[in-house]
């Protein structure tokens, strides 16, 4: 997978225009309603350097690279988990639940957590898996559908069974977890605000995934059956047990989404858990495209621009100016990565036209453009 | 999406003469299950005293949330059946919102109409510019329409509706009513029979004054898109070569079908359906713009699009029937409970049908879920609104786990296409 030097370049250039135009089009955004995009982006970067907001950005950037990789294991056998968001609220849900209702010793406390929240995860993900192999339902319809009953099921079970009133407001949320359930934050000079240690997690996990996807047999299935599933079933992978797997392992991830923020800083599942982190993960593992190194670019992005935008509305700019910018960011990259793959594709055609001499091998789409390869010529 | 190992195995059995015992859906099948459905809801009406399940109030609540859910399905409709999948229906009913009340509310309701409807068409534009012209995966361009329009969204609400009489940064200032009408003695002599309680006929009486008293001409006009859209669809040859792009462009880019002009037109018109339910959520349904006011209906129209087999009249019913528990579900909640009553004895009706056409396996599934059903209307007392709301995706669900063989979606639906790259 060590890309030669000739493509990193092109590599790069595709987000880097991607960004530029989706700040482009922020910057008219902006001066259509009568800000100054200069001085707001300004502003953004003063703040979002601040040694409080670069943990906030880190801590942030934890969570949405696990939510990434999560999608993006699917995405390398085109299969489109769209139910992370789901999948990590109902497994932060339980495994909270569960982390307050025991007392253990702290290894085992947080083993057990770390437990519950993956084996919930990857059960949810599993009824599409199951839905798809067994009755042909798409997954990502059967997710849509997974990720709204799961926003039904987690709010009755936290209204009935599984909370208890959070002092001095309307909230509700389960039990705190103990101490011994708790992971302590890393100090940072310059701020009292601490970075999650689940940070050293996430990153175990971005090698994991690099090593599974790249170095393993599973990986070169799963990379297979992604560029074509024909050719991968002719070649003896078994497509079924596959998909289960895949989405198993995407659910699992999904599972550890919730924990830095559960088992750092909130140590309850309340109603006011951050949801959504399932369609950012989407974005982000599709700017990164699904390269751990990409995605952690990706996602230490998307945190930088969620960060730094809370000072606009103290300068009377609504935040969500940020939100049009990294969803335009995504579809502007996207575009970009497809449109250079056609190029490189006409390239490649014409280099074989012009003569058996000159030809190098055009094997097609190249291997990580995600499912947008399946345009290509059979 | 993509052809699997299943499907392909799928279709071979259907092929070599794998049992297919789907019944067609003549007019006359049809109406027999409505006055069946309608004479068993009649009884458990009767039985257990929940006047709701058929009262006028919830059959016009059920109308106004069924609406936008339909709105938003043919959107689906219009743009699965040219081969686009369009996930960004959430998104675009967003749009629709914030346009229809920002323009309603300054320039009169009408003016917000199709202001509401321009919105949606802008995120349909988006859509089919980024998955037919730069042909990006459908899914892709759709999630992140849904995050752009939610954005957007908030961000201009700050900008036009703070300061502004009634407005704030998640709400629009109040926009003027639609004009309603009802039908003039139809309605009241309606309205004195349905009082009487009288078996069978009051329930009838309630539904019928539900459908045509205080309507809004916003109702009328969506409610009349439908059998227009499967006029258009279905009957002309725009709409033939509209399906053709969807089922196999190759073959009718070959017969001289400009395949990308039609998945534009495919993909604006269904970013304008969604628009429409947008305005119709910010115009009839409330009379403000208000943050999340879309609550997933953009999703729930996609479940019935598929729940109605991708076509007009079957999402139609998916509609009606996942508007009409929701409507229940908040004008009587206890009238929920009711229809598990329903759904239990219509499961276990199935069950004998099954038993006649000696299908054993189906027997035993309808057996067991309708005691299920039955056992637990008896056993409870209420059902959690949080159950209610996970209906239709729960139901859809079901359907595709059941019936996945019956549903048949257009051939070449979420397949990128490019002009003169056919196999």
């Amino acid at each position: 997978m060590s890309p030669l030097p000739k493509q990193v370049l092109p590599a790069l250039v595709a987000p880097a225009l991607a960004l530029a135009f989706a700040t482009l089009i922020s910057a008219l955004v902006l001066l259509t309603s009568g800000a100054d995009p200069l001085l707001t982006f300004n502003s953004m970067l003063d703040f979002g350097v601040r040694p409080d907001q670069v943990v906030n950005t880190v801590n942030q950037a934890t969570t949405y690279y696990l939510a990434a990789l999560a999608v993006a294991v699917g995405f390398r056998m085109n299969l489109f988990n769209i139910g992370v968001d789901g999948q990590y609220r109902l497994a932060a849900l339980l495994a909270a639940y569960l982390g307050g209702a025991v007392s253990l010793p702290a290894p085992l406390h947080i083993a057990l957590i770390f437990l519950v929240a993956m084996a919930v995860g990857a059960a949810w993900a599993s009824i599409a898996a199951v839905l798809k192999v067994r009755r042909g339902v798409s997954e990502v319809i059967s997710t849509i559908m997974l990720n709204a009953i799961a926003t039904a099921l987690g709010a009755y079970l936290l209204s009935t069974w599984l909370s208890v009133p959070v002092a001095g407001s309307n909230n509700i949320g389960t039990k705190p977890i103990g101490f011994s359930g708790q992971i302590p934050g890393l100090p940072f000079p310059g701020t009292s605000n601490r970075i999650f240690g689940l940070v050293f997690a996430a990153v175990l996990v971005g090698v994991g995934y690099h090593v599974l996807v790249s170095r393993t047999r599973f990986g070169f299935d799963l990379r297979a059956t992604g560029l074509s599933t024909p050719a991968a079933v002719a070649s003896g992978v078994h497509v079924r047990r596959m998909v289960l797997v895949t989405m198993g392992i995407s659910g699992g991830i999904a599972g550890l989404i919730g924990m830095p923020q559960l088992l750092g800083s909130s140590h309850s599942y309340s109603l006011d858990f951050p949801a959504g982190l399932g369609f950012a993960g989407i974005g982000i593992a599709l700017l990164g495209r699904n390269n751990p190194i990409g995605i952690a670019f990706g996602s230490l992005l998307f945190g930088f621009l969620d960060q730094s935008s809370q000072i606009l509305d103290l300068e009377g700019i609504p935040k969500e100016i940020v939100a049009i910018m990294q969803a335009t960011l995504v579809l502007s990259v996207v575009s970009a990565y497809e449109m250079v793959r056609r190029i490189r594709l006409r390239q490649q055609q014409r280099q074989v036209g012009a003569g058996p001499a000159a030809a190098p091998p055009a094997p097609g789409a190249p291997p990580d453009a995600g499912r947008s390869g399946s345009g290509g010529p059979a | 999406m993509t052809p699997s190992g299943t499907d392909f195995r799928r279709s071979v059995s259907t092929r070599l003469g794998g049992k297919n015992t789907t019944a067609q859906a003549t007019p006359a099948r049809i109406a027999l299950l409505v006055v069946g459905m309608l004479v068993l809801l009649a009884a458990v009406r009767a039985f257990t005293g929940a006047h709701d399940v058929t009262s006028s109030g919830t059959v016009r609540a059920a109308l106004a949330t069924a609406v936008p859910i339909a709105m938003a399905g043919l959107g689906g409709l219009w743009a699965e059946r040219a081969g686009v999948v369009n996930i960004g229906l959430e998104g675009m009913l967003i749009l629709g919102t914030w346009f229809g009340a920002w323009a309603g509310y300054q320039w009169g309701p009408w003016v917000g109409v199709f202001a509401g409807v321009a919105g949606g068409c802008l995120g349909g534009l988006l859509h089919a510019l980024v998955t037919v012209s730069f042909g990006v995966d459908h899914i892709v361009s759709g999630v992140a329409i849904n995050l752009l329009a939610l954005g957007l969204a908030r961000y201009l609400s700050v900008i036009a509706f703070t300061g502004t009489e009634g407005g704030g940064a998640t709400q629009s200032p109040q926009v003027d009513e639609i004009r309603t009408v009802s039908v003039p003695w139809l309605s009241d002599w309606l309205g004195t029979m349905e009082k009487r309680q009288w078996l069978l006929a009051s329930d009838l009486a309630g539904i019928v004054r539900g459908l045509c008293t205080g309507l809004s001409l916003l109702t009328i006009v969506c409610v009349l898109l439908i059998p227009l859209s499967f006029f258009v669809l279905w009957r002309t040859p725009f709409g033939l070569r509209l399906r053709s792009a969807g089922e196999n462009p190759a073959a009718a880019e070959s017969l001289g079908v400009n395949v990308y002009r039609m998945k534009y037109a495919a993909v604006v018109a269904s970013g304008g359906f969604a628009g429409l339910g947008g305005v119709f959520l910010s115009e009839v349904a409330s009379s403000i713009y208000r943050e999340g006011q879309t609550g997933g209906r953009g999703f729930i129209g996609l479940a019935a699009m598929i729940f109605g087999n991708w076509r007009p009249g079957g999402l139609a019913a998916g509609a009606g029937l996942f508007g009409y528990a929701d409507a229940l579900q908040l004008r009587q909640s206890s009238a929920v409970h009711a229809l598990l009553l329903f759904v239990g004895l219509l499961l276990l009706a199935l069950m004998a049908r099954d038993l006649l056409r000696k299908r054993w396996a189906g027997a035993a599934i309808g057996a067991v879920s309708g005691v299920g059903f039955l056992l637990w209307f008896a056993l409870s007392a209420e059902v959690p609104g949080q159950f209610v709301s996970a209906t239709p995706y729960v139901t859809t669900l079901v359907v595709l786990a059941v019936a996945s063989q019956r549903l048949r979606m257009p051939a070449a639906n979420g397949v990128p296409y490019r002009r003169g790259e056919g196999r």
